[in-house]
């Protein structure tokens, strides 16, 4: 047993402690917090709310497994759900144009920011900093104020619900409520598999954990190091697009505060989720339980009184700050470990 | 022609260049925009007026933390963009200690030196946490920084239990004077602030061996360890630095208004305090500095901010132009353009000079 657990990736480890921190915190607040997190609907939604949370940080991940990173990725939804609400109620756009529209601009932001970092060779926190600071101020610009989209066939499109059959409970007044499920994390989910899957699988996302690990021998294998880290800012870009939809499906609104700090939140879900900073390790199904695990953690943290805003903030740093320095631990035990074994092979 | 090579190849010559720019089209624009007036605020008392005015005003506080950020950029080879968080703390420490725990005080609880004092320490705490973490955990400046950027405003609202504390002229008069004026001199208190923080560092780097160990352990830190210095050590003092710098900005922020917002206070800030230190042409990846550069960098900054802001540019739509200017920025000094750029030219040269010999 032990021998297996020494035998562990990198990613596997990070992995399997994410989720053990998951599912304890969880079981925890099912057996100590009571009612409201045993019924099934506030499993679902941990989903329904975060759906834009999880594509977003699916693309920061893989951005982040290729050793970048990107903080664009708020503004950029925030960005996309101003200028599809101004699209659809100001300029008479139907829901096709505004899909297309936020595709665009998600598109557009991966493309220049993965030509300057990955051709150019800029330092990646530079331009997408410049980047975020870029999408919000043309958020403003696009349109001042918060308003809520009328149009008909998007406010039918943003009621939509999927009902689960089965796991529906009774309310307070006795009335059995199904439980149900937004588009969008339809959506959320069916990335995360097409992601998991690439990442595993497919040549690029080979590729992707190659550049991450090492530059040099990623070059010395024949990878074009420098398309693989254009196509990684590429594909965080549209993901922050879609991101951007979701969201705008989940708000039905526009406004310059939409997302605010998502960069932030998507970087921490990341991190939980036992991707590394420092490139070459990572996983999607990690990334979908840093989410999880770090939106259960605002849930109790509201849920045992401690409402006010300051704590939400400060538990989310401080889990921040332990999961880096788990990392930190796991980096520097293996480099220890690599050189250990080196000796002894010398002295063989 | 070899003269102005050597001045266009000084750091220094960047700023500048922007600072020239950045005139000349004010003046084109709209000449009036360096006009300056002596006028009276409402208390009766001298001050000047002018655009000029308002850019040395603000860009003290921007030039005070470019002084600690070139010196963590050059150490650690990244950013620290926890600055605006760490002045909403340091903000909410000195109001804190001042108020006591009534938030409309009618007199002062504890001396402002004390408060001030207290200030810097724990921004000087703070600081030092960031730099542990990127000194000994080695995660990156900017990733460690994160996470006092995301708790920062959560830490400074929980101070002051989220009451907003005000000190109203009736409690005391001094207490503004160190973000405004001083009655009698017109020129506004934060430009003296920067000008002694400013001869105070220069003294430091004059007299003591911290530039060139900042220097060596932002180019090298290996082999700045072979040579018997502490690479830890260094980094870890230059965000020390940087969080005393914090903490004199952050008196001056709420000594400006005598209140505080925390989440609007020093918005953005650490955006700018990042670009004055690579418009002083420093480079963003560590090693060598130059202090002057940076000053210069900010006050420039500032100057950009105002004059985007007399062409009715709205606060919220402004960072959209400044990343734009970042942007640009970083590909003009990206080595892969320069030596594009520079190949171009050579060959430009040469051909010019073969056209020459031809002829």
């Amino acid at each position: 047993m032990m021998k297996k657990f020494r035998s562990m990736s990198d990613t596997n480890l990070l992995l399997t402690i994410t989720i053990v921190v998951f599912a304890v915190m969880y079981l925890c607040a099912v057996v100590f917090l009571g009612e409201g997190f045993r019924t099934p609907q506030t499993f679902l939604n941990l989903f329904n709310n975060n759906a834009s949370l999880i594509i977003i940080s699916c693309g920061l991940s893989l951005v982040m497994i290729t050793g970048g990173i990107d903080i664009s990725v708020g503004g950029v939804t925030a960005l996309v759900c101003m200028s599809c609400a101004v699209n659809l109620d100001l300029h008479g756009g139907n829901v096709v144009t505004s899909m297309l529209i936020a595709l665009g601009i998600g598109l557009a932001f991966g493309l220049v920011q993965g030509f300057l970092i990955a051709y150019l060779d800029i330092q990646p926190f530079i331009v997408t900093l410049a980047g975020m600071f870029f999408a919000r101020g043309l958020t403003t610009i696009v349109h001042t104020d918060p308003f809520n989209v009328q149009n008909e066939d998007f406010v039918k499109l943003r009621d939509t619900r999927i009902t689960i059959p089965g796991l529906g409970s009774t309310n307070r007044k006795g009335i059995y409520v199904d439980a149900y499920i937004e588009i969008g994390v339809v959506i959320a989910i069916v990335i995360v598999l097409a992601l998991f899957f690439m990442l595993r699988w497919s040549k690029l996302g080979r590729n992707f954990y190659a550049v991450g690990g090492n530059q040099q021998s990623a070059l010395m294998l024949g990878i074009n190091v420098k398309r693989t880290k254009f196509f990684s800012y590429v594909l965080c870009g549209l993901l922050a697009g879609i991101a951007g939809y979701v969201y705008f499906m989940h708000a039905g609104s526009g406004s310059p505060s939409h997302a605010q700090g998502a960069e932030m939140n998507a970087i921490a879900s990341s991190i939980i989720g036992g991707t590394m900073l420092t490139g070459g390790v990572g996983n999607i199904i990690g990334t979908l339980f840093g989410v999880l695990s770090l939106n259960t953690i605002k849930d109790i943290v509201s849920s045992i009184g401690l409402q006010d805003a300051w704590w939400t903030g400060i538990t989310v740093a401080v889990m921040l700050c332990l999961f880096l320095i788990i990392q930190s631990i796991v980096m520097t035990r293996k480099n220890a470990k690599g050189s250990a074994g080196k000796e002894t092979a010398a002295q063989s | 022609m070899n003269m102005v090579k050597k001045i266009v190849s000084k750091q220094i010559f960047i700023p500048c260049a922007a600072l020239l720019l950045l005139a000349l089209f004010n003046l084109i624009n709209d000449p009036s925009f360096f006009k300056i007036t002596l006028g009276h605020n409402s208390d009766g008392d001298p001050v000047l007026n002018g655009n000029l005015i308002t850019i040395l005003d603000y860009g003290s506080e921007l030039a005070i933390l470019a002084i600690g950020m070139t010196l963590v950029t050059a150490a650690t080879g990244g950013q620290d963009i926890s600055v605006g968080a760490g002045i909403a703390i340091a903000g909410s420490v000195i109001l804190r200690l001042l108020c006591g725990s009534n938030s409309h005080p009618t007199e002062l609880q504890n001396p402002l030196i004390v408060a001030f004092i207290i200030a810097v320490v724990v921004s000087m705490a703070f600081s030092a946490f960031n730099g542990v973490l990127v000194a000994y955990f080695k995660i990156q400046p900017m990733v460690a920084t994160l996470i006092l950027f995301t708790a920062g405003r959560s830490i400074a609202a929980w101070i002051n239990n989220n009451e907003l504390p005000i000190i109203s002229t009736n409690c005391d008069k001094s207490f503004g004077y160190w973000g405004n004026y001083i009655p009698g001199i017109p020129i506004p208190t934060p430009v003296f602030i920067a000008v002694i923080s400013v001869l105070i560092i220069m003294l430091v780097l004059k007299f003591t061996n911290l530039k060139l160990y900042t220097q060596s352990v932002g180019i090298n830190p290996k082999s700045s360890r072979l040579n018997g210095l502490n690479p830890e050590l260094i980094k870890i003092t230059s965000f020390v630095i940087l969080g005393v710098c914090v903490a004199i900005c952050g008196l001056i922020k709420v000594s400006r208004l005598q209140t505080i917002n925390y989440s609007v206070v020093a918005k953005d800030i650490e955006m700018d305090a990042i670009l004055a230190v690579a418009l002083g042409g420093n480079a963003l990846s560590g090693g060598k500095f130059s202090m002057w550069a940076s000053i210069l960098g900010a006050y420039v900054i500032q100057f950009l901010t105002t004059t985007l802001y007399k062409l009715d540019v709205r606060s919220d739509a402004l960072p959209a132009y400044k990343a734009i200017v970042v942007i640009v920025l970083v590909v003009a000094s990206a080595p892969i353009v320069r030596e594009k750029v520079g190949k171009f030219f050579k060959k430009f040269k040469s051909n010019d000079s073969k056209g020459g010999a031809a002829a």
